[in-house]
């Protein structure tokens, strides 16, 4: 049971807003200790560990690409843009890219949207766009809320998306593993059982999104 | 063949270039910190394979003390200002989504069209890392794109690229710590400590019951360990294969395809995934690190409870 000390101190350490990074490398000393590992061996365990995931930071390379349209004013001419179409509001704009973005990750192409490349420069000032548009100035905590929840839906549509893809890791994963446990699936079926819920989520998201529009409309005539 | 090396070798030299710009960053009082984060995860990215699990594992340590110690600045790289980039914005109009939107288009191409090509017997681009090279190579064709056709001075995509990864700071890291973390937990054994945990002491003496408790079992588990790959063979070996598919007779496809979605519920409510959760605060400029999340928990919960519903429903029918 002592080896569950290292996830003690990730959440109290989470919890307490140390440095993540410092927080992290406590946790993955305190776990190899209390596993009887040499503090070398778990230095070594951990960098190996870094270095063999290198590829989990190498999408940062997209960072350039959005930072040079940023500077020529895109998130500028996405808010303005959305303006022009007097009739879209955030509700449904956000659940037009919940669709985009499911249907996209459910073809497997989960890397032509996402926070960096789509969130920051387009959907976010799409979303800020047509609040404004329709309600005028925003505070600074409805521009907040109003970007939390764009960051909101990616992910949700990503998640119950990815899914539903043949070759994605975790159905990958889940027929390697039923594999060896002696039960042999078609990773298809693994898909195919993924829909309801994709369904589930999609529903349930987008009456969130059409709550949160009528609230933000509603905060804006008070 | 184009694999991850080269890959590596671009991410290398963009965080060097990052490392040198920030070094002569007048404006950032912090600049030497900067400097020596970047320039640590271009050597990272360099010539990681050289440097040894220790001499990585240093690496890894000096990162994380420049970053806990409160060493890390802002750059303030020339730029634009929101009056110019508001006349840039009706200058170029919709030409300015060319660039944003030939990334997908690039990548598309590239998993689609360039995956097949072989030169001489050896594939164009290594088969199995095709979705990052096709990445890497639409991150590089979509900055010169908009460096030409918006008339972008050469050096904005590093300065530019500079701004944005100092405005994430060291969250940008934290998803590849995490995933260090999660190999020395398995080293450790600590999944299987909390699966015992988890099949020892909670009942599972109804189907009800039981559904419950792997799916829970799975959102739970996967806030702890920050991914539901983790929690996936520990439950599923606990629970889903022995109770639900061995004594309740259930179908294993519906089972696990369920049971990995719960694990993405509690993926939507955990800081420990950095990269979805964390990273977009940063990015969006949000003063609560934990605001993404909090959007997201009054989904996941009800996705939860539907996903053990059409688990009870759809799984032994």
């Amino acid at each position: 049971m002592l080896i569950l000390l290292g996830v003690a101190v990730v959440v109290v350490g989470f919890a307490a807003r140390f440095n993540p990074l410092l927080v992290v490398v406590a946790a993955a000393f305190v776990t190899g200790l209390a596993a009887h590992l040499s503090p070398l061996m778990v230095l070594a365990a951990f960098g190996k560990a870094f270095n063999d995931n290198r590829y989990v930071s190498a999408a940062l390379l997209v960072y350039p690409m959005v930072g040079v349209v940023e500077r020529a004013g895109l998130q500028e001419r996405a808010r303005s843009l959305i303006g022009r179409f007097k009739g879209v509001s955030i509700g449904p704009l956000l659940i037009g890219y919940m669709l985009f973005r499911q249907v996209t990750s459910a073809l497997g192409l989960t890397s032509i949207a996402g926070q960096v490349q789509a969130i920051r420069p387009i959907v976010a000032p799409m979303a800020e766009g047509a609040v404004e548009a329709r309600d005028g100035a925003i505070t600074e905590a409805a521009r907040h809320r109003i970007r939390a929840q764009a960051a909101a839906t990616d992910n949700i549509a990503l998640f119950f998306g990815e899914d539903i893809f043949l070759a994605i890791g975790s159905i990958l994963l889940m027929v390697g593993f039923l594999a060896s446990g002696g039960i042999v699936l078609d990773p298809i079926q693994l898909s195919v059982w993924s829909i309801p819920s994709a369904v589930a989520a999609f529903a349930i998201h987008a009456a969130r999104l059409l709550l949160f529009d009528r609230r933000l409309r509603r905060e804006a005539k008070a | 063949m184009i694999g991850l090396g080269a890959v590596y070798a671009l991410a290398g030299l963009v965080f060097a270039a990052f490392a040198v710009l920030s070094a002569f960053d007048r404006d950032n009082p912090k600049r030497l910190g900067n400097a020596g984060f970047w320039g640590l995860m271009a050597l990272s990215f360099l010539a990681g394979d050289r440097l040894g699990d220790a001499g990585n594992g240093a690496l890894v340590v000096g990162l994380a003390l420049i970053a806990g110690l409160g060493l890390l600045g802002r750059g303030n790289p020339d730029t634009t200002t929101p009056a110019e980039r508001r006349a840039l914005a009706e200058r170029f109009g919709e030409r300015l989504f060319i660039p944003a939107l030939t990334l997908p288009v690039v990548v598309i191409v590239g998993v689609l069209a360039l995956k097949p090509i072989t030169i001489g017997g050896t594939p164009l681009l290594d088969p199995k890392q095709v979705t990052l090279v096709s990445l890497a190579l639409a991150a590089v064709i979509a900055a010169g794109l908009g460096v030409i056709l918006l008339r972008q001075p050469l050096i904005s995509p590093l300065q530019e690229g500079r701004r944005l990864m100092d405005t994430v700071g060291w969250a940008a890291l934290l998803p590849q710590f995490l995933a260090a973390l999660g190999a020395v937990f398995a080293l450790a054994g600590v999944g299987k400590a909390v699966g015992d945990l988890v099949t020892a002491n909670l009942p599972m003496d109804t189907r009800a019951a039981a559904v419950a408790v792997y799916c829970l079992g799975m959102a739970g588990f996967t806030m702890i360990m920050g991914n539901a790959f983790a929690a996936f063979p520990v439950l599923t070996a606990g629970v889903a294969l022995p109770v639900l598919v061995g004594r309740y007779g259930g179908d294993p496809a519906v089972i696990c395809a369920i049971g990995m979605l719960s694990g993405f519920c509690g993926t939507l409510m955990t800081p420990l995934a950095a990269n979805f959760n964390l990273v977009p605060p940063a990015l969006l400029e949000l003063p609560d690190r934990h605001a993404v999340i909090k959007a997201q928990i009054p989904t996941a919960l009800p996705m939860l409870i539907a996903n053990m519903v059409l688990m009870y429903v759809l799984a032994f029918r």
